[in-house]
């Protein structure tokens, strides 16, 4: 039992640290070290053109979406590869999350279904973030139950004729492609009617509108298609097939384990541990350190959680479901722990602004996007378990007569 | 990297585990008053007794990894063997701070399985603690009240913790020897013992020059094993309750179909991993002396303590009336993590002991 490195994985790491060493933005050092969770903000340069000038610098040295192959832009290398290089990155992967969407999925999910041409058109300029992708998928109607999708596509000559709404789509007013799951025949059961494609955002038809959420931010937009076109040739998957190809895309987004998701305890710790005017901190109290405790067991249970499968990795072994409980457990415990740093803090906690009201604000969509705790639930207790599948009701029953919402 | 045991650890634990399936009967245990010495000689043949026992001493000389595994087993059969005090906690304290004299004299009847030996320091209500200890040492004489002993009515050679000349220090005392009467307590856990221990005027003799200091080293380096042994309980009881969700059919599908009873058991599948995974890095703390040891120990046990407690306690709600039924392991589980949960101090001297790391970090 041991964290030491194979000698291909040290060699590797020793790499990859002598290139970051000599190329990474040191400017943005301090921004990116006090950004508060879920948002960075530089201060003396756009966060756009700073991440994209970083992940250019990183594509022309070959360090780019590192388990890609070299013809699409990447570099060809390994699982374990790109989790050493997402250790060395450090700090200064805050500057990809820009393209974790176009990275993580978009990309893989082209370079599954799309033609030759296409992939070497569309893959290099990705990974070298000389063009931002987006995932359109949610929709108002339908989040947990993607495939109760209502966007249609309809064929139009050479093309597909799409009306319909998505929601919760991050970066789409950065976006210059996305990838699109729509519904293209309403007569037969609901996973069967679907058609992936991909389109150019800036497609007559598409609006772009940012969603206000529940803590005053705008992360996310609303995008609305009016008779938007997208020729035939960029239909990702045969017609009706959309949604094993949208599984493609949802199982690449568990290989980019390895980052650990954050829980607030280390800040947490620090104020527990901060001595208020009369010289006492909440640490002092018996009550506090027996949730300090629980909260520390807990992230350090998560850290090592990753370091096993980083090692199954290593064996070879890809991220199964396991992995859905990183986030299932760090998004309550951001939830708990910033609410208790709120009352510890007494009348002073219903001040917004501070760090732990962003974390009390913001925590609540962590438990929901990318699957909501209860969806993890079913996918650990079904997939790792072994426990039947939900009934679904609506299985079998073609989908313009499934009970609907509004 | 490779943060997870050999494929011989693996071996190791595949053979114990068959063992143990085959010899590890907790229920047969209840009548005998906690211990199945059979099984125990069955353990001490293969080894397993004294495996993190140098070779000198007469152990196999594997180290503490193996027996982290071994402990792990030991949870999950529910064996009902003194394991975790004399192989995990008193062998320690005698290698540790032992003279070469008193090593030479019980780590190999330890290692064998010949000799039993508990720790005792409690006396009544509340976690040991230097100034909670009344027992005294004069003159080579312990008097003194210790409960309760896990696993005290069983054993031949008691560590207690006494107050001599000097502060409080540790004495190896003959529990079948004169001034030494035990009487039985009632066990929470009826496959463990448990006892009180009345010294009057027994010969005590100091081991090594150990103090309260050592009590605290020891106690980080028994909670590594006892974490596993308490991971492995949880892992059966998750196992028992998945088991049975499959099994037992209500309203025309099987219970573990109802999205109320797979989030039960997905969220005891998140407890015992990250238990596992502390109690993994307490291991690899515990076999590399690594500087972060306190650190690793403590937030494994909060971690596992929480888990099998968690894993027993909704093992019982899954199974339903007849979870609470004599004739279902469940109960037993549940007595088990109630035991382990204070054997070596309570959720809230680890809890204390976790942030004074975090503090000092």
């Amino acid at each position: 039992m041991d964290f030491d490195d194979t000698a291909e994985e040290a060699a590797f790491r020793a790499e990859a640290r002598a290139w970051l060493r000599a190329n990474v933005p040191t400017e943005y050092e301090a921004d990116l070290r006090s950004s508060p969770f879920g948002r960075i903000a530089l201060r003396n340069r756009d966060i756009v053109a700073a991440s994209k000038a970083w992940q250019k610098r990183k594509a022309e040295a070959g360090w780019a979406c590192l388990h890609w192959p070299k013809d699409y832009g990447g570099r060809g290398a390994s699982p374990i590869e790109r989790v050493i290089w997402q250790q060395e990155e450090g700090i200064y992967s805050k500057l990809s999350s820009l393209f974790i969407v176009g990275h993580g999925m978009c990309g893989p999910t082209v370079m599954a279904y799309a033609d030759e041409a296409q992939k070497r058109r569309y893959l290099p300029p990705l990974a070298a973030g000389e063009e931002i992708w987006c995932q359109l998928f949610s929709e108002p109607a339908c989040g947990s139950d993607l495939a109760g999708l209502r966007t249609r596509a309809e064929p139009d000559g050479d093309d597909w004729v799409v009306n319909g709404q998505k929601i919760w789509t991050s970066h789409a007013h950065l976006s210059d492609y996305g990838i699109l799951l729509t519904r293209t025949d309403p007569t037969v059961p609901k996973h069967k009617g679907l058609t992936m494609f991909f389109l150019d955002m800036r497609s007559p038809g598409v609006e772009i509108r940012p969603i206000r959420q529940g803590d005053g931010q705008a992360e996310f937009n609303e995008v609305y298609f009016t008779d938007v076109r997208i020729p035939d040739a960029q239909r990702l998957g045969r017609p009706g097939e959309g949604w094993s190809v949208a599984l493609t895309t949802l199982m690449n987004e568990r290989l980019s384990i390895g980052a650990v998701m954050p829980t607030g305890f280390p800040e947490m710790l620090a104020f527990c541990c901060t001595p208020g005017p009369d010289g006492r901190a909440p640490v002092d109290d018996s009550a506090v350190r027996k949730r300090l405790a629980r909260w520390a067991a807990r992230s350090s249970g998560l850290r090592f959680t990753a370091q096993r499968s980083i090692s199954a990795m290593s064996r070879g072994n890809m991220p199964g479901p396991e992995n859905s409980i990183g986030k299932l457990v760090a998004g309550t415990m951001m939830q708990e722990i910033a609410g208790y740093a709120l009352e510890l803090m007494g009348p002073a906690g219903m001040i917004a602004g501070g760090q732990f009201q962003a974390m009390m604000l913001r925590s609540p969509a962590t438990r929901v996007e990318g699957g909501t705790d209860e969806i993890l639930r079913n996918i650990i207790a079904e997939r790792v378990l072994g426990l039947p599948a939900d009934i679904r009701v609506d299985k079998d029953v073609p989908f313009n007569q499934i009970a609907r919402t509004g | 990297m490779n943060f997870d045991f050999s494929d011989e650890q693996r071996e190791l634990r595949d053979q114990v585990r068959r063992f143990l399936a085959q010899h590890a009967s907790p229920r047969s245990a209840i009548a005998a008053g906690g211990h199945d010495p059979a099984l125990w000689r069955g353990m001490a043949e293969l080894g397993l007794l004294g495996i993190a026992i140098p070779e000198e001493y007469g152990g196999a000389g594997a180290g503490y990894l193996e027996l982290c595994v071994v402990a792990e087993e030991v949870g999950r059969a529910l064996a009902p063997v003194p394991f975790s005090s004399s192989a995990c906690l008193a062998a320690e304290f005698i290698l540790q701070a032992g003279s070469e004299a008193q090593k030479r004299a019980w780590l190999p009847r330890l290692a064998d399985g010949t000799a039993i030996a508990v720790f005792a320091a409690v006396e009544g209500v509340g976690d040991a603690a230097p100034d909670r200890i009344a027992a005294t040492v004069s003159g080579g004489r312990l008097t003194g009240i210790k409960s309760p002993v896990l696993d005290g009515g069983v054993a031949d050679l008691g560590i207690v913790a006494a107050r001599g000349a000097d502060g409080i220090g540790l004495y190896l005392v003959d529990l079948r020897g004169a001034g030494v009467a035990r009487s039985g307590l009632d066990s929470m856990d009826p496959t463990r013992s448990l006892v009180e221990i009345r010294f009057e005027g027994a010969p005590a003799e100091p081991l090594g020059e150990a103090g309260w200091d050592t009590v605290e080293r020891m106690l980080d380096r028994a909670a590594v094993p006892l974490a596993f042994e308490q991971v492995g309980g949880a892992d059966r009881a998750l196992e028992m309750a998945r088991d049975y969700a499959l099994e037992r059919v209500a309203f025309g599908r099987p219970i573990g179909s109802f999205q109320a009873v797979k989030h039960m058991l997905a969220d005891m599948y998140v407890s015992a991993t990250l238990a596992r995974s502390n109690a993994y890095w307490a291991a690899w703390a515990l076999a590399t002396d690594a500087a972060e040891l306190g650190q690793a120990a403590a937030s494994a046990r909060v971690s596992a303590t929480e888990a099998f407690g968690h894993c027993a306690r909704n093992n019982i709600q899954v199974h339903g009336g007849m979870g609470f039924t004599w004739e279902f392991d469940c109960h037993l589980f549940y007595r088990r993590a109630a035991l382990l949960a204070t054997a070596l101090g309570g959720p809230a001297l680890w809890e204390d002991r976790l942030v004074a790391q975090l503090r000092a970090a």
